[in-house]
């Protein structure tokens, strides 16, 4: 196609490194309210109408929320195949447990209001909870992972195999100590997020119980954060490709070295404009504790943005342009120079994302103004079947 | 069978596909018919269109959002189990899986939403935009996946890369465009139509033999009668043309599915029925119609259609062509490395570090059969080193099981015809009949309620069993396309999912029961409160006004 070569290959790639992040970002700051409040609920809300309000603040909403998942899954699959293929494989049962997590949750919030009866009530409650905390946690052990390199290695048909010697094995090697941490600073820092929400969208006692949790969260994120950060720094090997790098080559991982250096946080150094990123994090995440306790509703919900905006886009930015290290064979790691699509995938991607994007932008956003407004228990009682 | 990695991935992805397909017909179909009675309550302003709306529309609700959530494991189990597939084919398949997310499903899914809690916060036009734009999301999904699956059936417009040991894409616009996709679109389309449109029918049915919410039922079996007779024409049709495609693309499917071990002299015989054996290559009992599959499959009298024995030979020769493209490609990667070796930056073009004619003309007249060379990797590790024998397995490798394929297709086919029939006839009573219905006619429609489950099901199964020993037909053998796991990962996720997914289909059938037992939500009463509240509501919304509240009847 000749159309495709208005632009060229490599920045074609960082067009689309960048276009996953934002699809990441998208995902966890609309869906990330939604699995917040899920891991809230057992707490915030104690009451069946307490529950139900919390349930309703995002009951309109957390289908199309859930699409920036489905979508990130979909455009990294036409966009990164390898990357694709590499992790979902690799993290198979990490995966399977998000999978699960992510069925039950949209039934939960459908069935749960359906029918009368403690157990039945309670038991979706149980399944709103684990279907909000659970992915929450596992997405964030994910990125801890990715930091350290993952133990898979390519073929020269580029099959890849993973290390371990039994399948259980390979499973909790995923949970070490610094994947954990990151783990509980995403748990933490979605927790936050959807306590920012249900302020804005639900009245008290629920908003004022969130409001409470949700700046000890927010405190345990920060702190999270910063001994993550202070973990690189110290504790950590990073990645970088040796010698020459080749931004327009095939889509081969195998045909480029890749060498461990002392730190990721090298990056600061070559690059000194990407310390943005968790200057952002954590301004977003301090302003967020604070206007969650002066009881700034739409405020406390945009610092809370922010802080996902520079806590997602500053592991970005430090492993640029690695997205999936090997820790077993760092020639296979894959980069956003050689693990992409091809030329002419990208650009025909690129120009559907241009053209739908938008739009999906702006009706997602009328939506939301159509159910402006907070949830009220009268609401939730009324004789309306229009709830959950 | 030995139960190894490739066999568990095939049975899961069979299994979590089949059980996706049990809600998506429906949602296809039941979007679309709550969208036309909206439409007549928006034109005519009778509250009865809207308490039908939002009772269809409740059931819709419990089944969509198992739709939605199988649909996710659609999309993971490429990456988690399918990973070799996932690398070799996602430049191409990838592209309209994405599209999907980004022009349909996120329509739907941001829609949908407002269908259920937008009723007292949008004017009455707006919330029928909003079930429109639902109806569009959920179709438009279609559209994008049968792309990608017509693709797997029929992979044009790519092109095999040395240099990345894929398929790439040459051309979105054949992919798009691709005559199989469309085909089994609309037909794939019309199936959800007939489903939704033979539950409406069923439900309605049995209301009115429980001489419960009469004037609901009897409206429905009208809208449900016109449209599923429509659908159910359009399905058989579209049917017939998807046959059409398959005898250019897909000819060893549809030898098998017409169990049509030997090549017959044109126009070929239909065999109505009989017992396909595969150990002896012939159909027992067989009745035939003569000039039939000749006149169905090629629209001609003089075209020959090929029999599997025919078709295993020609499988043999684009073997050993596949092999000459293999030992090729081995030999064009080799001289590419040492030139990279040797400090040359490999560049795009393909041919540029291949300095034998013979070895680039080699690999580019025989790449098309590549994928056939593949077939030997289950006998030996190098292609080239293939003995007679192994070459011979391979190639019978390339027949499907006939008798499933045999019987699944005639139930199908059965049923389609049997839809027509009983759409025509309940369209017939509804229109010119006074729309009274004998209790026979009643007590069949509710007891076809799961037969379209059926054909639907039969239906995927003819296409995607029929396309095996392939993942992507010619190209990718499925024994290569999973991904390096263990037996026991797989059977710990077999597992979960039998154990999670069986409880969750008593529930949403327990749902779904409950609700149809109970009937519409609002009676008249609470209507025109509600019409009153609305007006009120939304007075400076509407220049219009509402129609003035009317009792149902």
């Amino acid at each position: 196609m000749i159309l495709a070569d208005l632009i060229s290959y490599d920045v074609l790639r960082v067009i689309w490194w960048l276009l996953l992040g934002v699809l990441l970002i998208g995902f966890a700051m609309t869906d990330g309210f939604d699995m917040g409040v899920g891991a809230l609920l057992p707490f915030a809300a104690k009451t069946d109408i307490e529950r139900r309000i919390a349930i309703n603040t995002v009951g309109p909403v957390w289908e199309g929320n859930q699409v920036w998942f489905i979508l990130g899954g979909g455009a990294i699959f036409a966009a990164w195949p390898l990357v694709y293929a590499v992790s979902f494989s690799g993290f198979y049962l990490a995966m399977f447990a998000v999978l699960a997590a992510l069925i039950l949750r949209p039934v939960a919030f459908k069935y749960r209001s359906k029918r009368e009866g403690k157990l039945w009530r309670s038991g979706w409650d149980w399944a709103l909870f684990v279907g909000g905390a659970v992915p929450a946690l596992i997405f964030g052990v994910a990125v801890g992972d990715v930091l350290q390199g993952v133990p898979f290695r390519l073929s020269p048909e580029l099959v890849s195999y993973y290390e371990g010697s039994s399948f259980l094995w390979k499973f909790l090697g995923l949970l070490n100590p610094f994947a954990l941490l990151t783990g509980v600073v995403s748990l933490a820092m979605l927790m936050t997020h959807g306590a920012a929400w249900l302020a804005l969208k639900a009245e008290d006692p629920v908003a004022a119980r969130a409001r409470s949790i949700g700046s000890v969260t927010g405190i345990v994120a920060i702190v999270g954060y910063a001994l993550a950060g202070l973990w690189l720094a110290f504790g950590m090997q990073g990645y970088a490709i040796v010698g020459e790098v080749v931004t327009d080559g095939p889509s081969n991982p195998l045909f480029s070295e890749v060498t461990r250096t002392s730190t990721w946080l090298i990056a600061y150094a070559d690059r000194p404009w990407i310390v943005i990123a968790p200057i952002l994090a954590f301004l977003g995440m301090i302003m967020t504790v604070r206007d969650l306790r002066a009881d700034h509703e739409v405020a406390t919900l945009l610092w809370s943005q922010l802080g996902i905006f520079g806590t997602i886009s500053s592991v970005g930015l430090t492993m640029f342009p690695f997205i999936l290290p090997s820790s077993i064979d760092p020639k296979s790691s894959l980069t956003a120079w050689d693990s992409s699509s091809s030329h002419t995938t990208l650009f025909i991607m690129l120009v559907a994302t241009v053209i739908f994007l938008p739009i999906v932008l702006a009706y997602t956003a009328w939506v939301y103004k159509v159910l402006w407004g907070k949830v009220t228990a009268a609401e939730v009682t009324g004789s309306s079947d229009s709830v959950y | 069978m030995e139960l190894g990695v490739v066999e568990l991935s095939r049975l899961q992805f069979a299994m979590t596909a089949m059980y996706h397909f049990l809600f998506v017909p429906l949602t296809l179909g039941l979007s679309v018919i709550i969208a036309i009675m909206e439409t007549v309550y928006v034109m005519t302003g009778r509250p009865i269109w809207r308490q039908m709306t939002k009772f269809w529309g409740t059931l819709f609700g419990i089944n969509f959002v198992l739709g939605v959530a199988t649909g996710i494991t659609m999309e993971f189990q490429f990456g988690m189990n399918w990973s070799y597939y996932s690398h070799y084919v996602g430049d191409i398949f990838g592209a309209p899986l994405a599209v999907e997310g980004l022009m349909a499903f996120f329509l739907e899914a941001t829609f949908v939403g407002l269908f259920f809690f937008g009723w007292d916060k949008l004017s009455k036009v707006g919330h029928l935009t909003v079930t429109w734009m639902v109806a569009l999301g959920s179709n438009l999904s279609a559209l994008w996946i049968l792309i990608a699956n017509g693709w797997m059936q029929n992979p044009v417009g790519s092109v095999f890369n040395p240099d990345t040991m894929r398929m790439e894409m040459m051309s979105f616009y054949d992919v798009l465009f691709n005559p199989v996709a469309q085909a089994k679109f609309v037909h794939t389309v019309s199936a959800g139509y007939v489903t939704a449109s033979v539950f409406v029918l069923g439900v309605s049915a049995w209301y009115l033999l429980k001489d419960r919410h009469v004037e609901l039922a009897r409206r429905s079996i009208s809208v449900a009668a016109a449209f599923g007779l429509a659908s159910a024409l359009s399905v058989v049709v579209l049917g017939d043309e998807s046959g059409y495609t398959a005898s250019h693309t897909q000819r060893m499917k549809l030898a098998a599915i017409e169990a049509m071990w030997k090549t017959e002299p044109a126009p070929a015989s239909f065999t109505l029925v009989g017992f396909p054996d595969q150990e002896a290559r012939e159909t027992h009992y067989a009745i035939h119609i003569p000039w039939a599959m000749g006149l169905l499959a090629t629209r001609s009298l003089d075209q020959t259609i090929p029999g599997i024995e025919e078709l295993v030979e020609e499988a043999k020769k684009r073997i050993e062509s596949g092999i000459v493209a293999y030992d090729a490609l081995m030999k064009i990667r080799t001289e590419r490395e040492a030139a990279r070796a040797s400090g040359t930056r490999p560049t795009a073009d393909v041919s540029s570090h291949t300095d034998s004619p013979e070895l680039r003309k080699a690999f580019e007249d025989n790449s098309d059969n590549l994928g056939f060379a593949l077939l030997l990797k289950r006998y030996v590790d190098d292609p080239t080193q293939a003995t007679p024998e192994q070459i011979e397995k391979a190639a019978n490798d390339t027949i499907p099981g006939v008798a499933p394929l045999f019987w699944t297709f005639r139930i199908m086919v059965g049923f389609g015809f049997l839809f027509i029939a009983f759409m025509a006839y309940f369209f017939w009573k509804s229109s010119f009949g006074g729309e009274r219905y004998p209790r026979w006619a009643l007590i069949f429609a509710v007891c076809l309620i799961p037969a379209p489950w059926i054909a639907a099901e039969m239906g995927w199964f003819v296409a995607e069993y029929g396309r095996q020993p392939w993942t992507v037909d010619g190209v990718l053998p499925t024994a290569l396309s999973a991904s390096q796991l263990s037996v026991q990962e797989l059977f710990i996720t077999l597992g979960g999912f039998v154990t999670f997914y069986s409880i969750l289909f008593i529930i949403e059938m327990a749902l779904m029961i409950k609700f149809i037992r109970k009937g519409p939500y609002q009676d008249v009463e609470e209507t025109e409160a509600w019409e009153a509240q609305h007006e009120r509501r939304l007075g400076a919304m509407d220049d219009s006004g509402l129609a003035a509240p009317s009792p149902a009847e």
